[in-house]
């Protein structure tokens, strides 16, 4: 048995009388080594590791569980080959330890039932929930087709339950982290450099001479590698620039902040792009090679002066050339950042376009110091018969959006609401990993579209808002106790990591391969899930790659040589890029094609109105989204949000430090609980800010129920991005009310 | 020898990995912590300063914590590293009130517990926990008596500053600034 | 606009948001540890003196309260541990920067003399319990033991001088020794406690006397050590107006602070200037009930303690 402190404390406590004669004299003869052994080591002694990879985020860090002697998991420690972390985990992933030990997990399948007249959950066996859920699918199937059934997920359950939909015969398959988050940036970069930014972003940030951030808050964001790149490149000098309303923790490390108005970042690349080709710096080799276009993004650029700009912005002038200079000097070793949480005021499409034209001006696509050439290793498949052919699925739930190319979550809410008058009927819904509840805006029309659906299951690790809403709450095991897929992402060099469960799965809960396979077979698609155990798969598929389950449980981590190439263009190497023309394309005729602006404009958004702030959100650096709020550690560090005001707003409406406030929006959607007010001069004075993912009204999750407001609470309305279907979210203004608007309606 | 953290706020993020590694580390109990971080923001908007801290115990010098324990709980190790020994320590709290950066607290089993620079780890010439997690990398830890170390170097270059250095503690974790 | 918050990490109980880890056991220890050393230093002086039938409540009568004041002194001190199985930990070691391992040792040694000093007037001052007790009839050797402790008695009064006057400075140093707390930290908090403690040793001497001569000069003595009190307390918040700003910071809270009213109000002009008010008037002659000002003066120091070990916790450098 291990001796920690606090045990040996509580045995000797037991002994005293005995201790204190012993300890007495052997102070007067000096040390004893074994009293002194046992207080040192308040560590246990025997520590076994297995390797993982991080599922509290999706960067997936490469990462060494220890296990104590008696099974329990006592940290995480980063793999120091893995090019996601190097060694080092952010706090969520070190506080992973608490998503295994959250005694609020969900511990066993249930079933919503009616008990006196009150829908209730009954707990239930896996057989009997799983045969309840494999009846859904059928009926589904039966009366609608296999289509009607939607899968929502995120993280590494989604591709487990991905291949059970394909294989029942359903591709209506879509993600909040798509059209909520970094889909229009994939667009604007897609339809620029034909090539999706993708995760981890293949940025050279440690090699830069400059970084330009867009609105997009490395450190906290705690996108591990690229934090820890960030921090490389101050260490190497160099310089940063962030565009942002709010005196985020970057502006902090940046030599120049340009506190921009929200909603006008489009005037401010554009004038950028006037400067650079105006004052004839911007990278005309590289232009001349890689791009086409150019002539017509001049025309266009022509008018947008930096005194053009700085009505807009109210950035001035010369902040505008100083900073565009700077770029200019430091290029090609210059990264404007994709961002990743981009959908903001849904011409963001159109705004990542504008900063993959700055970056394909500046030539920092394939240099050093720029956007590196990424590569990965692919993965091969484990043998299973084809998959039927749906007869729709996401694509057409997405049709009015042709540069959408993954699910769109919003339209298959659209679908579920019109189902009795669509070609395209939405019945049944499968969610995985993801609070729907808290991760789209417009909660009502989420909650309508659950209202109107035959059957909603629910397969989370924690009880979640969404899983209030379930037929069927499913109980999965955290990916500490879990087999998953081999990561496999795109970086420097293409890298392989594996997931080992540390412990077995504790209480009733089961990992996301074995629901999929458990629902395939009595679907009677037992062929598609040819294995017993998932460990299976991942051997032969090792094996393929030239290694070995046993040798990826001693290394976790395993990194291949490159085959695509250098990963930066030669001088004067000929590349083709994957667009049409096979170029940078400054000026889109895909765009044209379809109607849309072939180089970015400003449009002017709506701005809050007399009493209101706009609602500015963010990422706290010790939370995923609302994932991680009830998790014990982390919790720990943050355990609600505040408000963030400036003070001459407090001043105005008298508010104090701490002071506990509600929001109503621009519709009159009222926050569900209080917030804390922050007087700080962080943040300007027409917006307010608060960290995402914070008042859960969820009672079950016992630290993180009521603390702190929700964003998405009161993001009731959207502005669609005509392109790809992204929700632009950061259109939503709030007044601060100080009397608590519930006062007379409590029950 | 004598130990000493060195850390860049011109790098922290304040993402407090440090405190949650600390906590797995040494079994710190869910409410306390053994570090923390503080944020300072100065000026007026748009001319703000943000400063991000690691805070934890500073390994004083003089360390008015040990002066003031009345067992010897609380002492000073080779490398000037301030420990408390929990079964010697009666919990009467005078180090706590004794120490001007507020790093001890009373463990719920009653003794009282506060950073050991992770003391363990260093034996077996592993860094602190908390540095060695820091994705920032803005953590530096070595020997000042050492003047080709890191650490050394580090305050031989840059500007820094201590915390409450006027309360006379002569604390060996520096902020470089 | 300044602003300086904790992103993470904290909020521990008792300490955050302001350090609480010394509550009433603490005020009260100190407390009774004054009175205790004001009451075994006037009879020991007094004894030594040979004026121990002329003072017989100093020498003899009062000293009931000594033992009585030290035991529950230690006991409240015991329950303010939070670690107190290992109390023992105290008598192995003695650590000389520490006034809590000085308090200790010297608490170990005064308590039983206290005791003793007692017990050696006990037949002598309390007859009638005696008589109603019988105590020395049952257990025959106390007789024995009585004449021994007599006959030593010179030696312990010898012993009890200095020792009462670590104990009554050590009230005050266990305090200042913090300079984290800079409400605590300065130089005149020891005198200052000493100097409360034989106060109120004087003011229980006073309640307890019969004997109007024994009273009157114990007015005297209270009298001119409320004036060297008050002298004490101006000096210190002087002292706290001539510091850096944490002190200035500290002084706040006695002088305009939340502590004010009860600072001014209860020991400055209820515990000192009253008294001392009642105290001369008695002197010059007039009839006032001597009660009165010991009680004003037992309560006010009683309170003094309290009010310095609570809001010295609020007192910090940072944050």
């Amino acid at each position: 048995m291990v001796t920690s402190r606090r045990k040996f404390i509580k045995i000797s406590a037991l002994g005293l009388g005995g201790l204190v004669t012993a300890s007495t004299t052997y102070k007067l003869f000096g040390a004893n080594p074994i009293l002194d052994a046992a207080v040192k080591d308040n560590v246990a002694k025997k520590l076994a590791r297995s390797a993982t990879y991080c599922e509290v985020c999706f960067w997936k860090c490469a990462a060494w569980a220890y296990t104590d002697e008696a099974g329990d998991i006592k940290k995480i420690i980063g793999n120091d080959d893995d090019a996601h972390c190097n060694g080092r985990l952010c706090p969520r992933g070190t506080g992973g330890v608490g998503m295994y030990s959250d005694e609020d997990r969900l511990k066993t399948p249930l079933i919503r039932t009616i008990v006196d007249g009150e829908e209730t959950y009954r707990e239930a066996s896996w057989e009997e929930a799983l045969d309840l859920i494999a009846s859904k699918f059928k009926e589904v199937k039966e009366k609608y087709g296999p289509e009607s059934f939607a899968l929502l997920k995120h993280g590494s359950p989604g591709s487990h339950l991905e291949h059970l939909f394909k294989a029942y015969g359903s591709d209506t398959i879509a993600e909040p982290a798509y059209a909520q988050c970094r889909g229009p940036r994939e667009t604007g970069f897609g339809l620029t450099f034909g090539s999706w930014v993708g995760s981890p972003e293949p940025t050279d940030i440690r090699d830069t001479k400059c970084l330009v951030l867009i609105g997009s808050h490395i450190g906290e964001n705690m996108h591990n590698s690229q934090v820890q790149e960030m921090s490389d490149a101050i260490d190497n000098g160099a310089t940063i620039i962030t565009v942002d309303p709010r005196f985020s923790t970057a502006a902090s490390k940046s030599k120049h902040w340009l506190p921009i108005k929200p909603a006008t970042d489009i005037a401010l690349l554009l004038s950028w792009m006037h400067v650079l080709i105006e004052e004839g710096i911007y990278n005309k080799e590289y232009v001349e090679k890689y791009t086409t276009g150019f002539n017509a993004l001049k025309a266009n650029v022509k008018p947008y002066t930096p005194e053009w700009a700085y009505g807009i912005t109210t950035i001035k002038p010369e902040e505008i050339r100083k900073t565009a200079r700077i770029m200019a000097a430091a290029a090609p070793s210059v990264i404007v950042h994709p961002g990743r949480h981009v959908v903001w005021y849904g011409d963001d499409s159109q705004r990542s376009r504008a900063i993959a034209i700055l970056n394909g001006i500046l030539g920092s696509w394939g240099n050093r110091g720029g956007f590196y050439f990424k590569e990965k290793i692919n993965i091969p498949k484990f043998p299973h018969p084809t998959y039927p052919e749906p007869k729709w699925g996401w694509h057409n739930l997405g049709e009015k959006y042709p540069f959408a190319e993954m699910g769109i979550t919003s339209e298959i809410i659209n679908a579920t609401l019109e189902k009795d008058h669509t070609e395209y009927p939405i019945k049944a819904w499968m969610v995985a990993g993801t609070n729907l509840i808290n991760t789209l805006p417009q909660r009502e029309k989420t909650i309508e579209a659950i209202n109107a659906l035959d059957f909603l299951v629910v397969i989370d690790t924690m009880p979640m808002e969404i899983t209030g809403y379930a037929d069927v709450v499913l109980p999965e095991c955290t990916y500490l106790e879990r087999y998953d897929g081999i990561r496999s992402a795109t970086n420097r060099t293409p890298s392989i990591a594996v997931r080992i469960p540390a412990v077995k799965p504790k209480y009733n809960s089961k990992p996301a391969w074995w629901i999929s396979k458990q629902i395939g077979e009595r679907l009677g698609l037992g062929d598609y899930f040819n294995y017993d155990d998932f460990e299976e798969v991942i051997e032969w598929q090792l094996n393929k790659l030239g290694t070995s389950l046993d040798e990826m449980k001693k290394i976790g981590v395993k990194n291949f040589e490159r085959k695509s190439g250098p990963l930066f263009l030669k001088e004067g190497q000929e590349y083709q890029f994957y667009t049409p023309s096979g170029k940078i394309e400054l000026y889109s005729q895909q765009l044209a094609d379809k109607g849309f602006d072939p180089i970015p404009v400003y449009t002017p958004h709506p701005e809050p109105p007399q009493g209101f702030y706009r609602l500015n959100y963010g990422r706290s650096p010790m939370h995923t989204f609302s994932r991680t709020i009830n998790n014990p550690n982390l919790s720990d560090l943050k355990s609600e949000n505040t408000l963030w005001v400036n003070p001459k707003v407090a001043r105005i409406l008298g508010l104090k430090k701490d002071q506990k406030v509600w929001l109503k929006n621009q519709n009159g959607v009222l926050s569900t609980f209080s917030i804390k007010v922050r007087v700080t001069e962080r943040i300007r004075w027409d917006s307010v800010y608060m960290y995402h993912g914070f008042g859960h009204n969820n009672k079950k999750l016992s630290r993180a129920f009521g603390k702190g407001a929700s964003d998405t609470d009161l993001i009731s309305k959207t502005v669609v991005d005509p392109l790809m279907g992204g929700t632009g979210l950061r259109g939503n203004f709030v007044s601060i009310l100080t009397e608590n608007p519930y006062k007379n309606s409590e029950i | 020898m004598r130990y000493a953290m060195v850390i860049d706020t011109l790098k922290c993020v304040g993402c407090s990995d440090c405190v949650v590694a600390c906590q797995t580390e040494n079994n710190v109990p869910h409410g306390f912590c053994r570090d923390w971080i503080t944020e300072a923001v100065s000026g007026t908007y748009p001319n703000i300063e943000l400063e991000l801290r690691s805070e934890r115990c500073n390994h004083c010098d003089n360390a008015p914590c040990v002066r003031c324990c009345p067992t010897g709980a609380s002492h000073i190790v080779e490398g000037g590293i301030v420990l408390v020994t929990a079964n010697e320590c009666i919990g009467c709290g005078a180090c706590i009130e004794s120490c001007p950066y507020d790093a001890r607290y009373q463990h719920p089993d009653g003794y009282v517990d506060k950073c050991t620079f992770c003391h363990h780890r260093l034996e077996k010439g592993q860094l602190p926990a908390c540095v060695s997690v820091c994705p920032t990398k803005c953590m530096y830890f070595g020997d000042l008596d050492d003047p080709n170390s890191e650490v050394s170097q580090l305050l031989k270059n840059r500007k820094y500053k201590t915390l409450a250095p006027e309360a006379g503690t002569k604390p060996h974790v520096f902020y470089l600034i | 606009m300044q602003e300086e918050l904790f992103t993470s990490g904290r909020n521990i109980p008792n300490i955050d948001p302001s350090l609480q880890i010394w509550h009433w056991p603490i005020s009260l220890y100190l407390f009774l540890g004054g009175l205790a050393a004001g009451i075994l230093f006037f009879a020991a002086l007094f004894y030594i003196l040979g004026k121990e039938n002329e003072y017989p409540a100093a020498v003899k009568v009062a000293t009931i309260v000594p033992p009585i004041a030290l035991t529950i002194g230690l006991l409240a001190l015991v329950y303010d541990l939070t670690h107190p199985l290992y109390t023992w930990q105290l008598y192995t070691t003695f650590r000389i920067e520490s006034p809590m391992s000085w308090g200790a040792w010297v608490l170990l040694i005064t308590t039983p003399l206290s005791f003793l000093w007692t017990f050696s007037f006990y037949r002598d001052a309390f007859p009638k319990i005696e008589a109603k007790l019988n105590v020395f009839k049952k257990l025959k050797f106390l007789d024995k033991f009585e004449k021994f402790i007599i006959s030593n008695r010179l030696y312990i009064a010898y012993t009890l001088i200095p020792l009462s006057i670590i104990l009554g400075v050590y009230t005050g140093i266990l305090l200042s020794a913090f300079n984290a707390r800079p409400l605590w930290n300065n130089a005149i908090l020891g005198p200052l406690f000493l100097t409360s403690g034989l106060s109120t040793g004087a003011a229980a001497i006073i309640l307890l006397s019969k004997n109007i001569k024994e009273r009157h000069m114990f007015s005297k003595i209270d009298l001119a050590l409320i004036v060297i009190e008050i002298a004490l307390i101006i000096h210190m918040i002087m002292g706290y107006h001539a510091g850096s700003q944490v002190h200035l910071e500290a002084m706040e809270l006695l002088v305009g602070g939340e502590f004010t009213l009860m600072f001014f109000g209860f020991v400055i002009l209820l515990g000192l200037l009253v008294p001392a008010i009642l105290e001369a008037i008695e002197l010059l002659g007039f009839k006032v009930p001597v009660v009165v000002p010991a009680i004003l003066v037992i309560i006010g120091g009683l309170i003094f303690r309290f009010i310095m070990v609570e809001a010295g916790q609020l007192t910090r450098y940072l944050y």
